[in-house]
């Protein structure tokens, strides 16, 4: 079995890690209540889509 | 060669998989609109489809032909008597999913499927020249059946919205095309 032959150093680690990032979410503002909510999905804050009532505010 | 059903499998077997979207369908019926996964309700939209299609034909083969996938007699009934005749002059989308996030245990997509109760609107010209580019890509009977499914109040909404919320629209509506396609 292919085993590591050196230790990997810590620069190395941590320059490898340095590339894990989290993407930003991309937001729209809602037609309806003009708060931000995700493209494509009912906005969370007044429930509506296209403004058609979808699901029960939250707020 | 067949070809393979579109979408994710669900279940552990085949037979849990009939059994899942067979209950899908049944509640749905039922209660006229369901909260799911994305996955599950993309899965379920076909089958639902092909369903109140047969429902709308409403002879007693088509009738026992659902009643292998519904087992719930009521359901059925009140599917070819009162969900069937809605659809009569609809051809076709009879059901409509919206995206609502994600749910809060797993994070799973969760969306919501429903029995498109608005009445049937005939394509008003005003839309066609406020997005271009959405009516170049939309197919001309696709046209008709999306006019139908989005209100009439829009079109109005639309031409007093600022540009930028006209971008935001058109994708939207690119990727219910898509969806209305497949």
């Amino acid at each position: 079995m292919a085993v590591p032959k050196r230790k990997m150093s810590r620069s190395n680690t941590r320059s490898r890690r340095s590339q894990w990032k989290a993407a930003a979410v991309s937001l729209v503002s809602c037609p309806q209540c003009r708060s931000p909510k995700r493209p494509h999905m009912a906005c969370p804050t007044c429930g509506t889509y296209n403004r058609r009532q979808v699901i029960e505010p939250s707020a | 060669m067949p070809r393979p059903t579109k979408g994710a499998r669900l279940g552990g077997s085949p037979a849990h998989e009939k059994l899942i979207l067979a209950n899908l369908a049944t509640q749905l019926f039922q209660h006229g609109r369901i909260k799911t996964t994305e996955t599950k309700a993309k899965r379920l939209r076909p089958l639902a489809e092909k369903l109140i299609t047969k429902a709308k034909k409403g002879d007693m083969h088509n009738r026992r032909q659902v009643l292998t996938v519904v087992r719930d007699k009521s359901v059925v009934h009140h599917l070819f008597t009162e969900i069937a005749p809605t659809f009569a002059e609809r051809p076709g989308g009879y059901t409509r999913i919206t995206k609502i996030g994600q749910r809060k245990g797993d994070a799973a997509p969760m969306a919501v499927i429903e029995l498109v109760t608005e009445a049937l609107n005939q394509v008003s010209v005003s839309k066609a020249p406020a997005s271009p580019k959405a009516t170049v890509t939309e197919a001309p009977a696709e046209e008709t059946t999306e006019a139908v499914t989005e209100a009439p109040a829009e079109e109005t909404v639309e031409a007093t919205e600022a540009p930028a919320e006209e971008t935001a629209e058109a994708p939207a509506e690119e990727t219910e095309a898509k969806k209305d396609n497949a």
